[in-house]
Formats: structure tokens, sequence, C-alpha cells
């Protein structure tokens, strides 16, 4: 019996064994990899060559194609997150209610999501704001002058921060949950004093889904971070790298101009950025998510 | 009562409109497929005066030495082993981490989900590297062997919620009438944890089949290309002239996913719910 529970102590361990081994192959291995590898000058031809903080300083100093997709990836980090996620608040408050042929609107508005990052979307998005383009088009119906949508780079950017906002449907279903499980009885209670739908809004139903949108930023944030098949294919980058994401750049040094070392250097650097930015949302976190167990479990 | 009811049309009217907005293009996609040059460009008009029918078998047969079907065939010989093995590997390992208490437990599950943090972009280099040592680049082998090793973080912890909320008497019960672990997990559970296992596959076939940055660094030869490789290929190919069967391979491409999302819309909302990640 004793023997049998010792070995019982171990089965978990057994089930969990394929995860861990893909950590260290897949994950912990190249994380560290790459951090070794951002100290070097490699072309996959030749032995990684040692060369120290040098890939850092180029980055930092001497690399105008770094400090311009530093500079697009986070003007369309803090304009698409945020209007991205107020939207699909708005839609879940609004899908929250009881009302016939929920089920499809809620298809319909998860659709784009599903499809999202894919190259077929990118094409249609190509299509639609061309100058010649339907949304042209559209406006002209109504007397605005043509845009050059995705040709000016005053604009371009703005155009693939649309793309984005599009999908808000993965967020849109994470609020919708939460809404579901706040308890009538505090709107009964809310409209007993007398309090307003806004004001309803403002005090039970933002409160009470701050740590979902705690969630739905970090996440949200990380992916956008990382954009790339929008602006690989509906712009390349441009026009004048005006939709040079960062992912963009990491792509060009890694897989057209096989700096290696370089990209893993930018990766980390990233990867930093990612890091503090995460950080300052938790650490900031406490004084606006609200837990109704008072922060105890967190 | 008049007050909420107007309340109610206002909801519809603002829904009905918002849902306009966001299917339009999708809409206008479907049917330029079917538009002349001319009517694809400067012009509002959804539908269009006259229809060319020939855009889906032109663009299908392709311009260079492989069509469509060639890319198609190529898509399912990568992803639907990569389903398979996600949704197995993934299963084990929810398991283990939501029924048995083990050393270290509590460490891994949260290095787990921080790997749900952990960027992309930090890894792939590396793993591109170490892809090309293994001689695996221009093969699917990338995409496929790391599924087996449960490597997405988002599918276990989604199946971890699922199986949290199966009550473990049924494991015990099991237990007692003779079953080991591992026909608790086969007779026991699985047949209970269907919706939550076709959400993992349904997602994971979706995300693969539209992954665009993985195939176009790991898939180098024409012959092997996927769907959205072969897509971006015709988009540059085609030298002006027939734009709606760039359009028309484009409808094609995303028909899979729309069909599997339609027909399993209630397990993503489902699955998105409790996790709800990516997108």
């Amino acid at each position: 019996m004793a023997r049998k529970k010792r070995s019982f102590r171990y089965i978990g361990l057994i089930y969990v064994l394929p995860w861990i081994l893909g950590l260290l192959i897949f994950q912990l291995y190249p994380f560290i990899a790459s951090f070794y590898y951002s100290l070097t000058d490699y072309n996959m031809v030749n032995a990684p060559k040692f060369i120290g903080l040098d890939n850092y300083k180029r980055i930092f100093m001497n690399d105008p194609g770094f400090t311009q997709a530093l500079k697009v990836t986070s003007i369309y980090v803090v304009l698409a997150v945020p209007v991205k996620l107020a939207f699909a608040l708005f839609v879940a408050v609004v899908l929250s209610a009881k009302l016939r042929a929920i089920n499809l609107f809620r298809t319909i508005y998860y659709l784009p999501s599903i499809l999202g990052g894919s190259v077929a979307i990118s094409v249609l998005w190509r299509f639609l704001f061309m100058k010649e383009g339907v949304v042209n088009s559209l406006l002209a119906n109504v007397g605005i002058p043509s845009i050059d949508w995705l040709g000016n780079p005053d604009i371009a950017l703005y155009t693939l921060g649309l793309l984005s906002v599009w999908q808000f449907g993965s967020s849109m279903v994470l609020f919708l949950a939460g809404i579901q499980q706040i308890p009538s009885d505090l709107y009964e209670a809310g409209s007993i004093d007398g309090a307003s739908k806004t004001r309803m809004f403002f005090k039970i139903t933002v409160p009470l889904l701050t740590p979902i949108v705690l969630f739905n930023l970090v996440m949200q944030m990380v992916n956008a971070f990382q954009e790339f098949t929008g602006a690989f294919v509906i712009t390349n980058g441009g026009p004048m790298k005006s939709t040079y994401l960062y992912a963009l750049k990491l792509y060009e040094e890694a897989f057209t101009f096989f700096k290696m070392g370089y990209a893993s250097a930018l990766s980390w650097v990233l990867f930093a950025i990612i890091m503090v930015v995460t950080g300052i949302i938790f650490k900031t976190s406490n004084r606006w998510v609200y837990y109704e167990d008072g922060g105890k479990t967190k | 009562m008049t007050h909420a009811s107007s309340n109610k049309w206002l909801s519809y009217a603002l829904l009905i409109l918002l849902g306009f907005v966001m299917i339009y293009p999708l809409l206008w996609l479907f049917v330029s497929s079917f538009k002349t040059n001319q009517d694809i460009f400067g012009s509002s008009k959804l539908f269009a005066d006259t229809y060319v029918w020939n855009s889906y078998s032109l663009g299908w047969a392709g311009t260079g030495q492989y069509g469509f079907q060639h890319f198609f065939v190529n898509t399912l010989k990568l992803v639907l082993p990569t389903v398979v093995l996600t949704i197995v590997s993934s299963v084990i390992v929810a398991y283990g981490f939501s029924r048995f208490t083990f050393p270290l437990r509590t460490f891994l599950f949260s290095i787990m989900m921080a790997t749900l943090m952990l960027p992309d972009a930090t890894v792939m280099i590396p793993r591109y590297i170490l892809f090309n040592k293994l001689g695996w680049l221009d093969t699917y082998l990338p995409f496929i062997v790391p599924s087996a090793f449960a490597t997405s973080a988002f599918f276990i912890y989604m199946l971890i919620q699922f199986f949290r909320g199966l009550p473990r008497e049924l494991d015990e019960s099991a237990t007692i009438d003779g079953c080991n672990s591992f026909m608790v997990l086969i007779r026991v559970l699985l047949p209970l944890c269907k919706p939550a296992l076709f959400s993992v596959g349904i997602f994971q076939f979706i995300w693969t089949w539209n992954d665009f940055f993985n195939s176009i660094i790991y898939i180098s030869s024409v012959k092997k290309f996927t769907v959205s490789l072969g897509l971006r290929l015709s988009l540059d190919a085609s030298s002006a002239v027939s734009w709606n069967q760039v359009l028309a391979m484009s409808v094609v491409s995303v028909v899979p996913c729309i069909v599997l999302f339609f027909l399993a819309q209630k397990y993503f909302v489902e699955g998105i719910s409790t996790t709800g990640l990516k997108g």
C-alpha cells in the first residue's frame, strides 16, 4: 500500500511530461539560446561569433530602422488596443440584453476575429482601402473626397489599426461572459436608487469587469506588439516605412538578411519592452482592478 | 414599459447597423469575386452590372505550375496532424494538472501560465536555427512535432478549466471499479469533455490554417506551399488583369474556416469564454 501510494505521487508528473519536454525543447531552450545569439554575429553559414553587446549598441545608437519600427509599433499598440477593447466592451453590453436572434449577432460579430490573421483578409483590406476601392466610393456617395488610405504615410497605420479593431470579437466574448456573471440584483438595487443606465454602467458594470479588462489588455497588447501579416501583405511596411511594424523589422533582419544575432537582439529588446509594459499594467492594476474578495486571491 | 421596449428597438437598430458594418467587407469579398475589374474598382455598389462566372475555376487552376488544389492538399497535410496531436497532448497534460497532485505542481502550473505571455518573437529565431540543424526546414515538421508536446498553454488551460467542472466522484467510482488512471481518462472523462475537445480542435484548425508567419519562414518551395502562401503568390503574380480570381481564391481559402465556425459556433463561444485569448 505504501509503495503504491508513493508511485501514485508521480503519476501526475508522467501525464504532464510531454508538456515539460515541450517547454524545455521548444520554449526554454530557444529562450536562452536567443539571448546567447543576441550577443553574437551569426548568419547561419559561419559559426556564431561572440561580439558582446555590439548588437544592442547598434540597435540603440545606429539603426534608424529600429527607431522607426519602435515608433510605429508604439502608436499602433497605444491606439489599436484601447479602441478595440472599448468597442468590444460597448458591443458586449448591447449584446448582453435579452433580445431575439442574439446568437446570430454574436456569431456575426465574432466572425471577423476567426478569419483575423489570414492572408485572405489582408487581401480584402487591400482592395477595400485602395485609392479607387470601395470605401472611397462609399464615401464619395456622401460627398467625402477620396482618401489615400494605404498610400498616405500619415494615414496608412490607422487603416491597419482599423483591421485590428474590426476583430474585436474574442475580447467581446470575454466581456460578455463577464457581464453574465454580474448578479442582476445589483442592477435592481441601482434602479431602485434611481441610477441612470449610464451611471450603472460606470458604477456597476465597468468596475466588476476590470479583471477581464486587465486580462484582455495584456493579451491584446502582447499580440499587437507582434502584429505581422496585415502590415506585410497590405502595405509591406510602406509608404515611407509608416507601417514598418516591429515584427516586419525582425522578419527582415532574420529571414531576408539572415542576421540571426542581430535579429535575436531585436527580439530581446521587444521582449524587454513587453515585460516592462506588462509590469506597469500589473503594478498599476491594483489601483483600478476591482476584486470581489478585496484582492486576496490575486 | 414603453421605455423598455423603445430601448429594445434602439438596441436592435444598433445591432443591425453595426452587424452590417461588420459583415459588409466579407459580403463584398464574396460578391466581388464574380465582378469584372471595372466593377471591383471605382464602384460603391455591392452588386455589379455584369457578372463573370469563371473566376473560381481559373483561379483554382492557378497561373503557375501548381494550382490551388495542390495548396489545399498541402495545408491539410500540415493542419490535420497538428490538430490531432494538439488535442491528444493537451488533454493528457490537462488531465495531469487537474486531477493529480505531484511535486512542483504549483510551480509548473505557474510556469505554464507564464508561457501564455511569452512573446513568440523571442523564441522564433533559435527555433528556426534548431529546425534548420535538424533538417526540418521546408517540411511540415516544425508545425507538427511541437504540437505533440502540448506547446500551447492556451489549450491546456482551456481543458484544465473544463476538467475542473467535472465531478471527481466519477473518477473515484471508476477507480473502485478497477480502472487505472489512464482508463479513467479514456473511458470516463473523454466522452464528457467532447465539447472542450471540439473547441481545441477547431481553434487549432483555424489558427494553423490561417497561419502565415510560420508558413512563410519554414516553407520555401512552391511545391510545399500552403493556402496562405499560395494566396500571397497569386497576389504578387497577378499583373492587374484578373483581380476577381485573387478575390475568388481568398473566398475559397476562408471557406473551410467559416463552415467549421458555423457548424461549431456553440463550442467556439464556450471555449473562448472560459479562457479566450488570441485574436
